[in-house]
């Protein structure tokens, strides 16, 4: 069984709000100092999936990734944890892609390093969030998907997926090869070992660029973004929050439930 | 020049969901805007052709029903074929779907094969200079983007839940209704769909609920949880709860409210042991009023909430259960 898992580096998001900062006249979000970035978090749900299905039945995992100089950590990081090929894309080109621009990208990669059984991916970015590479690389390489998953189970010639919807589990079957993205629900990912990390160590990552994918540089990067930013900013929450008190934490309580039923809001 | 508006309307079982009216609301706001009419289209099985009358009620100027067996269940590919099939038919200038499971997994590859502009989880859309613009939150609620299409060609969007006003009801509009013939290119498809498994909340439902009471990590563990199916019952009120929790396996994924959850607008939502992560806060942000019962002063939930309890939820829920029963009873 041959995967290929596409992974994105982002900001990490459980910095504390008051960190997050935006520069709102180049309309970009400031990287925090001191903070290096990190996995997407579904990505690493993904990378984990991926390895527990080559635990299982065998094969090989190539992780994939279009980002910037510290991307290859990333990828490290994912060698480590029991994949075993990385790739890294980068190139002036891409600068300012959007999903699309991404997915063309990665989809001439995905061409380029052949056969395989499983594209995964996860399922929404947690930075810019554009819900929209994973299914855009499904359509131009042609592949049936199932999307925020919470189990796969390999079958002959198709996989098992189970959905995890608002209201339920949706479960489709998918023949291969196919798309699929992982939500959090399918698993915790592992902490690289000692050992994976010095064999990651030893790994070299190849990086590919736009000349190398063959991608026409017209078709990527900020030109060929479908969408313009016109403005970027912190909301701003202006409400006053009213604590309340009493002798004990129980009095406190009361007054509580006193002050929600005067307000009629119980 | 393209200047109509297509929605892609969906169904709940029997009923038409209510994401329909709410695209159907800011459909027919933005079809002002450009001159031209509403569609809708509405996929399904048995019964999709009545249901998709409502649609024209809800300010359609034209439903298209796609009706048949194959669309019982849903499946990306097929679904995808068939409501690619009603863009060209309609050759809109601008395409809106719902951020459901259906919605979010048809709309990108539909922009993206056929070279349109795509904005994810939108919470407000208009016309800017005759391209469709959008307010898109990212960085999980910790900042927010405005966006606006570049292609002159269709603009596709996916609106985010109670974001947008539902529409009026207009019994005894008129509009037309058709049906969209489904051609299915067999080998196209290569998936099908095989079951879906409700899991049914006990109580009340947790997107309709008027008061939601909402566990986090604070709460330490699993049978905790029963301290707020204590007070949900005497309130009357879903229980909800943070990923935090979901992930620690405390609580079903279907109540995780957030980003990634579903999106409350109670009257009153009571967040315990809760941070108040900007993703959790896309979900409960709608809440009129936000009470948050939590140890520490200085936790980020106490900037968007109404009223604050500073303490440890062991002495402060019961008590405040307690006191709330009293009060209800008289
Ligand atoms: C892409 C992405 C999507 C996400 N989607 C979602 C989503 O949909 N929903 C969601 O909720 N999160 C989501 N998250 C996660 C989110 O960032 C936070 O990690 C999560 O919401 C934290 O949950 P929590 O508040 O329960 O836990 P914590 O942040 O750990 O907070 C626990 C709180 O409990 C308090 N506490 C501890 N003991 C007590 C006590 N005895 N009594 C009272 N208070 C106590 C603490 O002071 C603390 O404030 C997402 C993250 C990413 C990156
Ligand atoms: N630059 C990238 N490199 C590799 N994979 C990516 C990249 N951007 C997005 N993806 C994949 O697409 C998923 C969804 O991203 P998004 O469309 O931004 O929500 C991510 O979780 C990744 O798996």
């Amino acid at each position: 069984m041959n995967i290929v898992v596409c992974i994105k580096q982002v900001q990490d998001p459980d910095i504390p709000p008051r960190d997050f900062k935006v520069d709102e006249e180049k309309m970009t979000v400031v990287p925090p100092v001191n903070v290096p970035p990190v996995i997407s978090t579904f990505d690493e749900n993904a990378v984990e999936a991926a390895i527990q299905l080559k635990e299982a039945k065998g094969g090989k995992i190539t992780v994939l990734t279009l980002g910037g100089d510290k991307a290859k950590d990333a990828l490290k990081k994912c060698l480590a944890m029991g994949c075993d090929e990385a790739i890294l894309l980068q190139d002036p080109a891409f600068d300012g892609s959007d999903a699309f621009g991404v997915a063309r990208a990665l989809a001439a990669a995905i061409r380029k390093i052949g056969a395989f059984d499983i594209l995964m991916c996860g399922r929404l970015s947690s930075d810019w969030s554009y819900g929209a590479t994973p299914l855009a690389l499904a359509e131009a390489l042609n592949l049936p998907s199932a999307t925020q998953l919470q189990k796969v189970e390999v079958k002959e010639g198709s996989l098992r997926c189970e959905r995890a919807l608002e209201d339920g589990v949706e479960v489709v079957d998918v023949s291969t090869p196919c798309l699929l993205t992982i939500s959090n629900e399918m698993n915790t990912a592992r902490l690289p070992s000692v050992k994976g990390i010095l064999t990651a160590s030893r790994k070299q990552i190849p990086l590919w660029k736009a000349s190398d994918l063959g991608v026409d540089p017209g078709s990527v990067g900020a030109g060929a973004a479908t969408l313009e930013i016109t403005k970027l900013y912190k909301p701003v929450f202006t409400g006053q929050c009213e604590f309340i008190t009493g002798e004990t934490l129980e009095e406190a309580a009361e007054n509580l439930a006193l002050r929600l039923r005067a307000d009629k809001i119980i | 020049m393209a200047k109509d508006v297509l929605i892609l309307a969906e169904r709940a079982g029997d009923r038409l969901a209510l994401v329909s009216s709410e695209l159907c609301g800011v459909g027919r706001k933005l079809a002002g805007e450009t001159g031209g009419a509403l569609v809708a289209v509405l996929l399904g099985g048995p019964g999709t052709r009545d249901l998709a009358k409502g649609l024209i009620a809800l300010g359609a100027d034209k439903a298209i029903a796609a009706e048949s067996d194959q669309l019982k269940g849903y499946t990306n590919t097929l679904y995808t074929q068939v409501i690619d099939a009603a863009v060209g038919q309609v050759s809109p200038a601008i395409f809106l779907v719902a951020n459901t499971s259906i919605g979010r997994d048809v709309a990108p590859r539909i922009a993206f094969r056929r070279g349109a502009s795509y904005a994810y989880d939108c919470t407000d859309l208009s016309i800017e200079n005759g391209r469709l613009a959008a307010v898109r939150p990212v960085y999980g609620g910790s900042a927010v983007s405005h966006v606006r299409s570049r292609t002159g060609a269709l603009a596709v969007a996916c609106t985010r839940a109670k974001a947008f006003p539902l529409a009026d009801i207009q019994e005894g509009r008129s509009g037309e209704l058709v049906s969209l013939e489904v051609k299915v290119e067999s080998g196209a498809v290569r998936m099908s769909f095989v079951e879906t498994k409700r899991v049914e909340a006990e109580g009340v439902r947790l997107e309709d609920a008027e008061i939601v009471v909402s566990g986090g990590r604070g709460l330490g563990g699993p049978e905790n949880f029963s301290y707020l199916h204590d007070l949900a019952k005497v309130l009357k009120a879903a229980v909800g709860a943070s990923r935090a929790a979901v992930d620690a396996g405390w609580a079903p994924t279907q109540i995780q409210v957030g980003q990634t959850g579903k999106i409350v607008g109670p009257n009153l939502y009571i967040a315990v042991g809760i941070s108040g992560a900007m993703q959790h806060m896309v979900g409960a942000g709608p809440s009129k009023n936000i009470v948050a019962i939590n140890t520490d002063p200085e936790a980020p939930i106490f900037q968007r909430a109404r009223y604050g309890v500073v303490g440890d939820y062991r002495k402060v829920i019961p008590a405040f259960t307690k006191k709330c029963k009293e009060l209800l009873q008289n």
